[in-house]
């Protein structure tokens, strides 16, 4: 058998310069890992709330979306008139529209009888508000006054209603003052703006929020027919509608949200600096960790120079060592990162998941960092004086 | 005739230098640190190079391996003229020299096999099978045979001279230059390594030019250079 390829093996020197001081490849890696779990947590924190503030948007069952031209976002949600929906049921192409209430009511934990804001629908449970199979039938209890559906996902300073609605004892407790009862439980999970959510009729709504403007509405959901593209229909909208009221696609809509937490607020500035924080940290520590590996090799490195040696090999060997360090500092910053995602999902709710686009991207940075810090490294290279060494 | 006697002339040489003069520092500092040194080492030959300290021995050992930029004078080493040689030049004919240094400069993370074989790794035409065994012939003719998986810091210093010796002839050089290899040793074991060297040396046709202080080992040589002040004096005096 021949193995050509062994002809190209060489003496592992990056690995065998790394690891003759076990400890400073601990520290090296422990460095990195730092910077990476840093960049992990800042930019979960970041695309949490991005996507946290849209679980609902992305539930909604709803091709165009009315909201008013006043509305930044889902935390500050100004009215429109409900006629404004009526009226795009003038057009061909939409088939149903469903007026929807929003706004953040005082909730009593019923445990400590404590309370806390809630983001609060409000809906005719005869529409369908979500892309949800089982929700028409959770919504029908909606239809006798003073019901709700709490998410079961909200933060747990709301009390224990899931434990109590699973073991059937009945739920009651109140909102801006009125009571109510809960007849079920949904699933869309806590956002950066509201720590937990409940759906609950027009007319509870109204009864709960009476200062809530008659024929006011918060947004419009329109269900188009199939067939219908929604971008040509908004733009229809757009021009046969007034000016007191914005037409959005679902997607225009998720985007909306999302460029506020991102434009209009230091949240995703902030995220994303804390992230490039945790890159330059890397940065600085790699670095250290190369340039003083290469300050304590030089008389070997020259030595290999006066052997015969081509600058540009020592160079991959640098480079190489930044390489192994990358890879190296990334598997414990992603084992890492999995377990606190794990934690912070846990005890906040928000959705921090490790998706294949953080994984890269990442690696990328993680690689980018070290292979930087190599390259700085490498400049000491030239120091090394083959004629010094005698 | 004169034309080929003169090609034959050059080609059994191995080093020729003619009025090779050197300086370090610029204007009111520049000092001459070799003036106007000629001489030559043939095929095969074993020259010690001798005198004090800050002489110009070392600078010497230094151009003549291709380490330093020739200044001025001609100095021709393996049919290489290296006054005025590129960087890419030098480097190339570095690989052709082999050298050995007062401190070993063993790579401290390298076994002592590994350390050879990075003198081996310089020949292209061989696997990595192939680059190994030639390490393990060569630290079995330097008397190293159980001692190639150790680390430096587990080898004497004398071991550790064997190990350089055997990197330097490793790489099949056609030149040796070694700046007092046996300083640190003992009596008997630096003439054991000098004895070594001289006979690995002549069944590789290799020439040796050696800087030593070390009188133990002057019966050894076939030449001996003595050098004062940057000049070199009786290069032609045959001692064997």
């Amino acid at each position: 058998m021949n193995f050509s390829f062994i002809k190209f093996r060489k003496i592992p020197l990056a690995w065998l310069l790394l690891t003759r001081q076990p400890l400073r490849l601990i520290v090296a890696i422990a460095g990195i890992s730092f910077a990476g779990i840093l960049m992990f947590m800042q930019l979960g924190f970041r695309d949490g709330l991005f996507d946290t503030s849209v679980t609902i948007h992305k539930l909604l069952d709803a091709d165009l979306v009315l909201i008013s031209p006043r509305s930044k976002s889902s935390i500050s949600m100004s009215g429109f008139p409900k006629r404004r929906l009526i009226q795009t049921l003038a057009l061909e192409d939409v088939e149903k529209t469903a007026p929807v209430n929003l706004t953040y009511l005082l909730w009593r934990n019923p445990e400590n009888l404590k309370t806390r804001s809630i983001l609060t629908l409000g809906f005719n449970p005869s529409d369908s508000l979500l892309l949800d199979d089982g929700f028409s039938r959770k919504a029908d209890k909606l239809k006798n006054p003073g019901r709700v559906l709490f998410d079961k996902l909200s933060r747990p300073e709301f009390g224990p209603i899931e434990d109590w609605f699973l073991s059937e004892k009945k739920v009651e407790t109140e909102v801006a003052g009125k009571r109510v009862l809960v007849e079920g439980l949904v699933e869309l999970g806590p956002s950066f703006g509201a720590d937990g959510n409940l759906i609950t009729s027009r007319e509870t709504y109204l009864r709960l929020f009476p200062a809530n403007p008659k024929g006011s509405i918060e947004i419009g959901l329109v269900k188009l027919r199939s067939g219908s593209n929604p971008i040509l229909v908004s733009e229809i909208l757009k021009k046969s509608l007034p000016n007191d009221v914005r037409v959005l696609t679902k997607n225009q809509f998720i985007e909306f949200e999302k460029n506020y937490w991102k434009n209009s607020t230091a949240i995703g500035f902030i995220f994303s600096l804390g992230a490039l924080m945790g890159f330059v940290v890397g940065c600085v520590v790699v670095y250290q960790i190369l340039y003083s590996d290469v300050t304590d090799h030089l008389p070997e490195y020259a030595t290999l120079l006066a052997m015969g040696y081509r600058l540009k090999s020592l160079f991959y060997v640098v480079a190489r060592e930044g390489f192994l360090l990358a890879l190296f500092g990334y598997l414990p910053a992603y084992f890492s990162g999995q377990i606190l995602y794990s934690i912070v999902r846990n005890s906040t709710k928000l959705p921090i998941v490790m998706d294949a686009n953080k994984t890269v991207l990442i690696f990328i940075l993680i690689l980018v960092m070290c292979m930087g810090s190599a390259g700085i490294a490498m400049r000491k290279l030239v120091d090394a004086d083959p004629a010094e060494i005698f | 005739m004169r034309k080929a006697i003169n090609k034959k002339d050059k080609n059994s040489k191995t080093v020729s230098i003619n009025n090779l003069s050197h300086y370090y520092g610029i204007n009111e500092n520049k000092k001459k640190v070799l003036n106007n040194v000629n001489f030559f080492i043939e095929k095969g030959e074993l020259v010690l190079l001798k005198g004090p300290s800050g002489c110009g021995k070392t600078t010497l050992l230094t151009l003549i391996g291709a380490l330093r930029t020739c200044q001025s004078g001609d100095l021709m080493v393996l049919n290489n003229q290296l006054n005025g040689a590129s960087r890419k030049t030098r480097q190339k004919l570095r690989r052709n020299i082999g050298m050995i240094f007062q401190g070993h400069n063993l790579l401290r993370c390298l076994t002592a096999e590994q350390n050879v074989q990075m003198g081996a790794d310089l020949i292209t035409n061989l696997t990595y099978l192939q680059r190994r065994e030639v390490a393990r012939k060569w630290l079995s003719a330097v008397g190293l045979e159980g001692h190639h998986k150790k680390l430096p810091n587990g080898l004497s210093g004398g071991q550790k001279q064997r190990v350089a010796i055997a990197r330097a002839l490793s790489a099949n050089p056609k030149l040796l230059l070694a700046d007092e290899p046996t300083s640190a040793l003992d009596s008997v074991t630096g003439r054991e390594i000098v004895s070594l060297l001289r006979k690995l040396a002549k069944e590789q046709d290799c020439s040796v030019l050696m800087v030593t202080h070390d009188p133990r080992i002057s019966d050894m040589a076939d030449r001996i250079l003595n050098m004062e002040d940057g000049k070199i004096f009786n290069a032609l005096s045959e001692l064997r």
